[in-house]
């Protein structure tokens, strides 16, 4: 019996998604400055970096809620060409509404407080053009049973929940029609440590199950560890270093990855 | 020659109240709604002799549109001679010298708040609204100019969001007035409070109906034969209040939308909300010969 070594296979996907260039300032304050990354299919990518570093604000951009001043924004997807940036109102709506999913820090940002939670995961829905009751009412069910809400408080406002469950809402509405990217916003921050590690969890499984590609924002690295595969640390704008999860985390180069590392640790 | 001699006799107002300057924006506008059935179209409120909120919308329009060959009828919740009615009527007569009557049939002009009669209109009846609230998206999307954007992009998710959580807090669709309608298959609008009853009474009607809202300061237009479909789930139909089985106690019309009159005995009695119907039908029950219009409901049952 003769053990066969197979050459580790390289990868040849296409990037899922990619931005290139992208600068951003309000007046005198430069928020980005050429800012590069690509996503795999599948993939984890963390972006971390002190407050005011510009990681949100990437973040707000793949979302298609504000505009650069330079800077491109590819989707690789059936039917979505072109620099994403040049679309207009109504094709933006579309793509968010049906490709691209968020998760907010502040749920206030994503959610109707005061409808049911299974009304805000069904209003993505509707956005994309859903009209029949019994099958919106079952895929909220079913998003909401994903992201492991409670589902006898299926119908509660999320301004009832605690701010877990509203994470969890928050979650399921962005999963409810499997986007293509799913965009998280320092989703456990403001969370107490065991909820944090639930709600993780849940981000976890989802990921292993469904394959998501997701793109999370955090300044904690304890959170990037745990979710992420590749990791890229902005500062003031700028993309200082960027790799692999454990090489970052084990061996920075870049003077301000080591501060981080090493205030962490 | 003088100066006196060219320029007309001095008078203490316009005729019609409004001067020609309102006049002509009600006029610029109206003409406006027809052409985009259902868009809210914003336009100048004046002042009239009545607080905002009465129904002063709908008398600009009435002014506007009115003369003196023009009868006119007035209904305040399907009443006649309620106060608002019968002031609002009075003052029309006394600013215009129109004729003005209770029958649906001889009226030309009507002004109404919250009901549409229950007779027929014709190609030669004008419809006047009065309109609280004008902006559909209201509760849904508290800040106006995003609303406009909605408009303008027909998104209108929302308003179905607005009836999925009524059904699952209360097992059907509570909104009882003011339903949102797709105008034309483009706009959606608030044909005014009334109630869902009237709603498929605007689906290609042959009478104009003008939607007015004073103090919003927004007139938007059905135009004769347009499509208005209450915004429904696909598998949730739309339904009018159960009135159908209903009869009137005093005149004992049948299957109309009705008041309900509690008595002191814990039960009610029902009497016809269209009030003029309700004696048109007593007088002829007396014996009395007069022209009953032909109804939009038939048994209670709307005909498709």
């Amino acid at each position: 019996m003769t053990l066969t070594l197979h050459a580790p296979r390289i990868v040849k996907t296409a990037p899922l998604v990619q931005v290139h260039g992208v600068s951003k300032s309000y007046g005198p304050v430069v928020a980005l400055r050429e800012v590069a990354a690509k996503v795999y299919p599948g993939e984890v990518l963390g972006i971390v970096g002190e407050s005011g570093s510009g990681k949100s604000t990437l973040l707000r951009m793949m979302n298609l809620e504000e505009t650069p001043d330079a800077g491109s924004y590819t989707l690789d997807l059936p039917d979505v060409e072109g620099n994403l940036f040049d679309l207009n109102r109504f094709a933006r709506r579309i793509l968010c509404a049906t490709q691209i999913g968020i998760v907010y820090q502040n749920p206030h940002l994503g959610l109707l407080m005061n409808h049911s939670s299974s009304g805000n995961v069904a209003e993505r829905l509707l956005v994309a053009g859903e009209r029949r009751f019994a099958v919106l009412r079952e895929k909220a069910k079913e998003a909401l049973a994903a992201s492991e809400f409670p589902l006898e408080r299926l119908d509660a406002p999320p301004i009832e929940l605690s701010g877990g469950m509203q994470q969890r809402v928050q979650l399921a509405k962005a999963i409810a029609l499997a986007p293509a990217l799913l965009l998280l916003d320092e989703p456990t921050t403001g969370l107490d440590v065991s909820v944090q590690a639930l709600v993780l969890d849940t981000l976890k499984r989802l990921q292993r199950d469904r394959k998501i590609t997701m793109v999370i924002v955090s300044h904690d690295l304890g959170v990037i560890r745990t979710l992420a595969d590749r990791v890229m640390v902005m500062r003031r704008g700028e993309v200082v270093e960027a790799g692999l999860v454990d090489q970052i985390f084990q061996d920075p180069q870049h003077a301000y990855t080591q501060q981080l590392v090493h205030a962490k640790l | 020659m003088s100066l006196a001699n060219l320029t007309k006799p001095w008078a203490p107002m316009s005729y019609g109240f409004l001067d020609a300057s309102a006049k002509r924006e009600l006029r610029r506008k109206m003409i406006k709604s027809v052409c985009v059935p259902g868009c809210q179209m914003p336009y100048a409120s004046r002042e009239v002799p009545m607080a905002r909120g009465w129904g002063t919308g709908g008398l600009q329009v009435s002014l506007t549109l009115i003369n003196p060959q023009i009868t006119v009828k007035v209904i305040d919740q399907g009443a006649d001679d309620s106060v608002n009615a019968a002031s609002i009527r009075r003052f029309l007569a006394r600013v215009s010298g129109a004729p003005t009557t209770l029958d649906t049939l001889k009226a030309d002009l009507i002004q109404s708040r919250h009901r549409i009669p229950e007779e027929v209109l014709r190609e030669d009846q004008v419809l006047v609204l009065q309109v609280p609230n004008p902006e559909p998206l209201r509760s849904v999307q508290p800040n106006m100019s995003i609303a406009r954007q909605m408009h303008g992009d027909a998104d209108y998710g929302r308003m179905w969001l607005q009836l999925y959580e009524q059904i699952v807090r209360s097992g059907r669709v509570m909104q009882g007035a003011s339903y949102p309608s797709m105008v034309n298959g483009r706009h959606v609008m608030t044909p005014s409070p009334i109630p869902r009853w009237d709603v498929p009474k605007l689906h290609m009607a042959k009478h104009l109906t003008i939607l007015s809202a004073g103090r919003e300061k927004r007139i938007f237009a059905v135009p004769p034969f347009t499509r208005v479909e209450p915004l429904v789930f696909d598998d949730v139909p739309y339904r009018v209040e159960d009135h159908a089985g209903l009869t009137c106690s005093r005149s004992g019309a049948k299957g109309f939308f009705m008041n309900e009159i509690p008595q002191s005995d814990g039960t009610s009695t029902y009497e016809v909300s269209d009030s003029e119907y309700g004696v048109k039908s007593i007088r002829q029950r007396d014996g009395e010969t007069l022209t009953m219009g032909e109804t939009w409901y038939k048994d209670g049952e709307m005909p498709q």
